[in-house]
């Protein structure tokens, strides 16, 4: 299973500059656990210790944001767009 | 800097005021070199008065919208209803991006104060927020 990985800005020093990758995994727990592995600078951003998402970070899968598929148990398809987004947050508190 | 014109300005202003009480803010796109091109509102799906955060349908699109249009999202704005227009320790943590412009709204005081600043590996440096022309271009002397 090959689908590509949008890189966030952010992201792209440390995973090799790209904008985006191909990634192999049915589903997104599995891609991010190819991703990390590649990438071991960027796991804190995406993953928790117990290999949740991270909090702060947004996945979609095509336009689905994952966390109403399940997590890191979304499945993802050939040729699916998987687009990382960390989370534009603060505030005055 | 930050180049923004007038009608851009009231935007940001006025989503902050619509989304009182809680904390207003949206994304802004425009060009690298910090020509914003549009100001984006966002719901706060924080709902808070205290805390903000872009709602992830409109990163999403914003994202899209920018790479279809050659454009970048050059920065985030949101409002301090009760608190000065400047970077809270919350604002400085959670900074997503070190090249980003980050636009503050301080609704504390009338008329409302916008200010712009860099946040890079946990620094605050305000930079000037230059008017732009109708056009969006950059005025001209």
């Amino acid at each position: 299973m090959s689908a590509v990985l949008r890189i966030p800005t952010v992201l792209r020093p440390a995973m090799g500059g790209e904008s985006t990758i191909a990634v192999e995994g049915s589903t997104i727990g599995a891609v991010l656990a190819h991703v990390t592995e590649r990438y071991p600078a960027v796991k804190g951003q995406l993953l928790n210790d117990d290999g949740t998402l991270h909090r702060f970070l947004n996945v979609y899968v095509n336009d689905d944001d994952v966390r109403y598929l399940g997590g890191v148990d979304a499945l993802v398809s050939d040729r699916d767009e998987i687009t990382l987004l960390p989370a534009v947050a603060g505030g005055a508190q | 800097m930050l180049t923004l014109s007038a009608t851009q300005r009231d935007t940001l202003v006025a989503t902050c005021i619509r989304a009182l009480p809680d904390e207003g803010c949206g994304l802004l796109l425009g060009t690298a070199e910090g020509v914003v091109e549009d100001v984006i509102a966002s719901p706060n799906v924080a709902a808070s008065a205290k805390v903000y955060e872009i709602d992830p349908k409109v990163l999403l699109r914003t994202f899209r919208r920018a790479d279809d249009e050659g454009l970048v999202v050059l920065g985030v704005f949101h409002s301090h209803t009760h608190s000065p227009a400047y970077p809270s320790p919350t604002d400085i943590r959670q900074a997503p991006d070190p090249d980003w412009h980050y636009v503050l709204v301080s609704l504390a005081v009338v008329p409302a104060d916008v200010r712009s600043y860099r946040i890079v590996e946990g620094e605050v440096t305000e930079e000037e927020v230059v008017p732009a022309g109708v056009t969006g271009q950059e005025l001209v002397d």
